[in-house]
């Protein structure tokens, strides 16, 4: 789905005609458009972020279906859940693993900030952001599919709007 | 130079690392496999990596500041940890709860179990490679996350429950969209059947695959579907009735040897029975008070409290201690998912590295409530 429209300068030949766009552009553009995210549930969310890509909200009218175990074809990291200081160092891994470019979403309120654990826990760190930077923070506990789709279609127009996208 | 035939090879155990980030162990459990070859030596669980400490985190709470803490411990059955917690605290206090109030519980904890076995269903088809049950279970979950939305506002965390009865009163088409819903699930769990009971290759892949004996499965703990599956029908509903479940008629569906076949035949028999009690509580519905006489501060008198349900999976308990103040002196969690899990070492042995997910999805664990 192509939600905004590529800047094109049209060319017209006899016979046909030729489209001219930056580079840049065309880079981002189809970028966006093929996002693969990493399936990696942490708790609770995760089963929304199943829910997003099962029947009814089926993510793959975005372009996000190609959902990969490994990180080292992903792009797209959407921390499900609680981190815990035991899981800190893995989610840290997989996102050194993940290739360039590579994109984070924060999925709930506990990914966000620590959410209802920030108090009194002695092993929930508060807010995957300070281990890997985080392109969209999505609210919610947990965020309902809708919402994710939503921080998801956010992080598309983000990657449109980047200057150099390599 | 000496020439090699087969039996002068030198083999080598060695160590596979499952998890915690793979698809199959839903949710951050790290299994560390000790092979030969192909065939599983032995298996450790590595647990904790979703730690939240919620036993502490009673402690700093009020009673009810803690209730929406229940929800995220197996987020599968919401309703089930709440109706837990519940239960105890009510135990402290010594209030009874208003029938209708209590019929309501039964309900929604209902189609809480389908919505938890169909979350079951689709991901331990797609661990075994059929990915179209998944999004067929998932399409009837949401018809039942719309109908629990409409009591609670919630899709996931419900937090419906109150100490002493329950938030708010059903809405008002509930009863008859639960009809409804009813209608339309029953066909569908015989699709299931159709879909994925009787194929070949998913039974080839499950039966006689993680054969779990009657004896093992009662010394290590195991409880719900799992001890089922095993020829035990022990269910706290029928055991140790709570709630109103001594007026509803219902059957226990038991499995014969106890491999993965049998623990899959027992939760999609359990649908059906769920379905069932959902319809009986529909005609019985009484009318009333939802909620009992509550104080606005709970402070219960010194003493302890254990209660326990089925939950999806398994005897679910909470033990409280109070110690006359607000706030619990302490406060533990049986959860069964844990003493499910611990059982999967016993079950590997012997079986090769594929297997591994078919047994292992058979138990059916939430990491939330086995790290908690």
């Amino acid at each position: 789905m192509v939600l905004e429209k590529l800047p094109i300068y049209l060319e017209k030949i006899p016979g046909g005609q030729i489209v001219i766009t930056d580079y840049n552009n065309l880079l981002s553009w189809s970028r966006k458009n093929s996002l693969w995210p990493l399936t990696f549930g942490l708790a609770c969310c995760a089963i929304e972020m199943m829910a997003a890509g099962a029947s009814r909200y089926d993510w793959s009218r975005f372009g996000f279906e190609v959902a990969r175990a490994t990180p080292r074809q992903a792009d797209l990291m959407i921390v499900a859940g609680t981190v815990t200081e035991k899981m800190e160092k893995r989610i840290k891994l997989l996102w050194q693993q993940m290739p360039e470019p590579k994109y984070v979403i924060s999925m709930g309120n506990c990914a966000n900030t620590g959410g209802p654990f920030y108090y009194d826990s002695y092993t929930v760190v508060k807010g995957v952001d300070t281990i890997i930077p985080v392109d969209v923070y999505v609210p919610g506990c947990p965020p309902r599919p809708e919402g994710l789709l939503f921080g998801m279609i956010e992080l598309q127009k983000k990657i449109m709007a980047q200057k150099k996208p390599l | 130079m000496k020439e090699d035939s087969a039996q002068d090879f030198i083999t080598e155990e060695y160590l596979l690392n499952m998890g915690p980030q793979h698809p199959a162990t839903h949710g951050v459990l790290r299994l560390v496999l000790r092979m030969d070859g192909e065939n599983i030596l032995d298996l450790v669980p590595d647990l904790g990596y979703l730690h939240r400490g919620f036993e502490k985190i009673a402690e700093n709470r009020t009673y009810k500041q803690f209730l929406p803490f229940t929800d995220r411990l197996d987020y599968l059955a919401g309703m089930f940890n709440n109706h837990v917690y519940c239960l105890a605290v009510e135990k402290l206090l010594k209030i009874t709860v208003p029938p209708r109030a209590e019929y309501i519980r039964v309900l929604v904890s209902e189609l809480n179990r389908i919505a938890s076995h169909l979350v079951w269903f689709g991901p331990f088809a797609m661990d075994l490679g059929a990915i179209t049950p998944f999004l067929y279970a998932f399409r009837e979950r949401e018809m039942i996350i719309d109908l629990l939305e409409s009591v609670s506002g919630q899709r996931l965390t419900y937090s419906y429950f109150r100490i002493g009865g329950v938030a708010q009163d059903l809405p008002d088409d509930f009863i008859v969209q639960a009809k409804a819903f009813c209608e339309y699930f029953k066909p569908k769990v015989d699709e299931y059947d159709t879909l994925l009971s009787k194929n070949i290759i998913f039974i080839k892949r499950t039966k006689n695959i993680g054969v779990l004996p009657k004896e093992l499965a009662i010394d290590y703990g195991c409880s719900g579907p799992v001890l089922r599956g095993s020829g035990v029908a022990y269910d706290v509903r029928k055991n140790e009735p709570y709630s109103v479940y001594k007026d509803l008629s219902f059957d226990i569906p038991v499995g014969t040897i106890g491999d993965s076949l049998d623990r899959y035949n027992v939760r999609i028999e359990e649908m059906r029975q769920s379905v069932r009690i959902i319809e009986q509580v529909l005609e019985k519905l009484p009318g009333g008070e939802i909620m009992a006489a509550v104080p606005k501060v709970v402070k219960p008198a010194p003493g302890e409290a254990y209660a326990r349900i089925e939950a999806p999976r398994g005897d679910f308990g909470f033990f409280i201690v109070s110690d006359g103040s607000d706030k619990p002196y302490r406060l533990k969690i049986r959860a069964p998912s844990f003493s499910n899990l611990s059982v999967l070492p016993e079950l590997v042995k012997g079986l090769k590295i594929s297997d591994v997910l078919a047994v292992f999805g058979s138990i059916d664990i939430v990491l939330g409530d086995v790290d908690r």
